[in-house]
């Protein structure tokens, strides 16, 4: 007898969206989110002035930084222990008994993933823009746009690290420990602070800016910068170079680009190795 | 024809065959009682043949060698782990998620699960992971025995049933006429009224392939004389439930079907220190002549 059933991508999809929404990371992550673009309207960043920034543009140049932070931080270290804490549990090994290819599996869960934590960011965006109107600022919807795609790029490359992480890893602890270092050494070692170093040691300027251009973060955070600061002068003279060889349009399709390619790489890699090796 | 052609399937962890070079042959309709001390490899032999580990060897489904996690293969195969996952996900999503995904029939959940004494409109909204136990074993039963399968794949299914959801489990099972069966079990005498074959397994490798059937055939019988060491009223009343007569407080004779031989023995192990005495002889022309 031939039984064709299979587990399609919409019942991974539908199961892991349903999982995601039940578990607390999400509740928190979501509460965080959307809670602090609130906090930031209600303690009245908006009216503020600083280095010229003043109303909307004020409040999103605020939130995107500190969403720079948590954001990567948050995503790698939910996901590089989910897939390996599934296995440790045996969860996969029961998961899989059924008739689900490892694609439909490994893929659904990476696109729905992505989904649930794009929507709260979308969500806190959409909050500010309301905000925006109703205070009667201007809102700068092609800001607001490109936000919301600086945000998906750097959650798709977070999130294929992550993947990658929790399909390479032994162990949930290997997963969680890796995850952190490589956040720390892109926040802390990759930031402005070593480059300000390495251009003080002398190092040519074209190695010292690759290493910014090459960090996701960082070119996140030069992204969003650019939008409100076209010449790029909080960022001093490493700008000519980012200038001279981007542009600014060229920079911010860099800053969508290249995290998006990179997430995806990590997450075919991850996916490389989860099928490659023994499932359980 | 074959239904599983296992060919020389070899399973390293680092340095340490769990299989080696295992080969056997399961045919549609086999009901096999895979036995073995922890570690001989019956696990590890369910996962490769789930594809959940890779190895080295040949696995082929219907002479065929589909490679590892054929998607054909495996909507042909319902499993039921040893150890219950411990999903969050509530029992309503996951019959749903079974029902969609592996054509699990909804209609036989129900009557399945009511038989083995769980109420699934009760536990519906209740996460997997909360339950007891034994209602993660009946879910997961349920679910396999509720799949139109072509092999049922249990690791220990029975551990964590209580004896009456135990003898529920072994009547389904039974009943399952259409499906071959693959069951690893510690308590033998157990699944021994549903098997035709017994395959042991040590240190990774076959060590014991049993055709039960050919010898124990349904309606025949063992003469069998007891002799114990001691009077022992427990074990007298055990032998009296198998139509066992009493010579005298020491000496018992009865007759057992031969298909139960198995079960029988699984009993009698448990008194082994007080047997002093035992035969087991067939009846030479293999009937049943003398059984009241």
């Amino acid at each position: 007898m031939t039984n064709p059933i299979r587990t399609t991508l919409g019942h991974m999809l539908r199961l892991e969206l349903q999982e995601s929404l039940r578990s607390r990371w999400f509740h928190f992550y979501a509460a965080v989110t959307i809670g602090l673009m609130l906090l930031l309207i209600f303690t009245g960043v908006a009216e503020s002035r600083v280095l010229g920034f003043t109303g909307l543009s004020r409040l999103l140049v605020t939130y995107i930084q500190i969403t720079m932070a948590i954001l990567p931080l948050f995503i790698i270290v939910v996901t590089a222990r989910s897939m390996v804490g599934d296995r440790e549990a045996g969860n996969l090994e029961y998961m899989l008994a059924f008739p689900i290819s490892l694609g439909t599996w490994f893929w659904g869960r990476f696109i729905a993933r992505l989904a649930l934590i794009l929507v709260p960011v979308f969500a806190a965006l959409a909050i500010a823009a309301i905000f925006g109107a109703v205070k009667g600022h201007d809102i700068p919807w092609r800001h607001v746009g490109l936000y919301s795609g600086l945000t998906a790029a750097l959650a798709t490359c977070f999130l294929g690290l992550g993947f990658l992480l929790s399909a390479i890893s032994k162990s949930t602890e290997i997963a969680l420990g890796a995850s952190l270092l490589i956040w720390l050494l892109l926040v802390a070692l990759f930031d402005l602070l070593l480059l300000s170093v390495l251009i003080k040691a002398q190092f040519i300027p074209e190695f010292v800016i690759g290493i910014a251009l090459a960090n996701p973060l960082q070119s996140f955070r030069t992204a969003s910068m650019i939008l409100f600061d076209p010449q790029l002068i909080l960022l001093g003279p490493a700008s000519y170079v980012i200038l001279d060889n981007f542009g600014v349009t060229g920079y911010v399709l860099w800053a969508l680009g290249y995290p998006t390619a990179l997430g995806v790489v990590f997450a075919g890699l991850g996916y490389w190795r989860f099928s490659r090796s023994d499932l359980v | 024809m074959g239904m599983i052609r296992i060919n020389k399937l070899t399973k390293r962890f680092e340095k340490r065959a769990v299989l080696d070079e295992l080969t056997l042959s399961i045919n549609a309709g086999d009901r096999i009682a895979l036995i073995g001390s922890n570690g001989a490899g019956k696990t590890t032999l369910f996962r490769c043949l789930l594809g959940h580990y890779r190895f080295s060897g040949e696995v082929g489904f219907d002479g065929a060698d589909k490679g590892r996690r054929d998607l054909d293969m495996l909507s042909r195969v319902a499993f039921v782990p040893q150890t219950p996952p411990p999903l969050r996900m509530p029992v309503g999503e996951l019959l749903g998620f079974a029902a969609k995904g592996s054509g699990a029939d909804p209609a036989k959940m129900n009557d399945i699960a009511d038989a083995m004494g769980i109420d699934l409109a009760e536990i519906n909204t209740r996460p997997f992971y909360r339950l007891s136990g034994g209602q993660k074993q009946k879910v997961l039963v349920t679910v396999a025995l509720a799949r139109a399968a072509d092999l049922l794949i249990f690791d220990e299914p029975a551990a964590n049933l209580d004896p009456a959801a135990r003898a529920v489990f072994i009547d389904l099972l039974a009943e399952r006429r259409d499906a071959s069966m693959l069951i690893a079990s510690h308590r033998l005498e157990e699944v021994a009224p549903l098997v035709n074959r017994v395959i042991e397994m040590d240190r990774g490798q076959v060590v014991l392939d049993d055709s039960v059937m050919d010898r124990l055939k349904a309606g025949h019988f063992r003469a069998c004389r007891i002799g114990l060491a001691e009077p022992h009223p427990t074990f007298a009343a055990a032998l009296a439930e198998w139509g066992f007569t009493a010579q005298n407080e020491t000496l018992f004779e009865g007759q057992i079907p031969a298909g139960d031989t198995l079960r029988f023995l699984g009993t009698l192990s448990r008194y082994a220190s007080l047997v002093d005495r035992l035969s087991l002889e067939t009846d030479p022309d293999g009937s049943d002549a003398g059984k009241e």
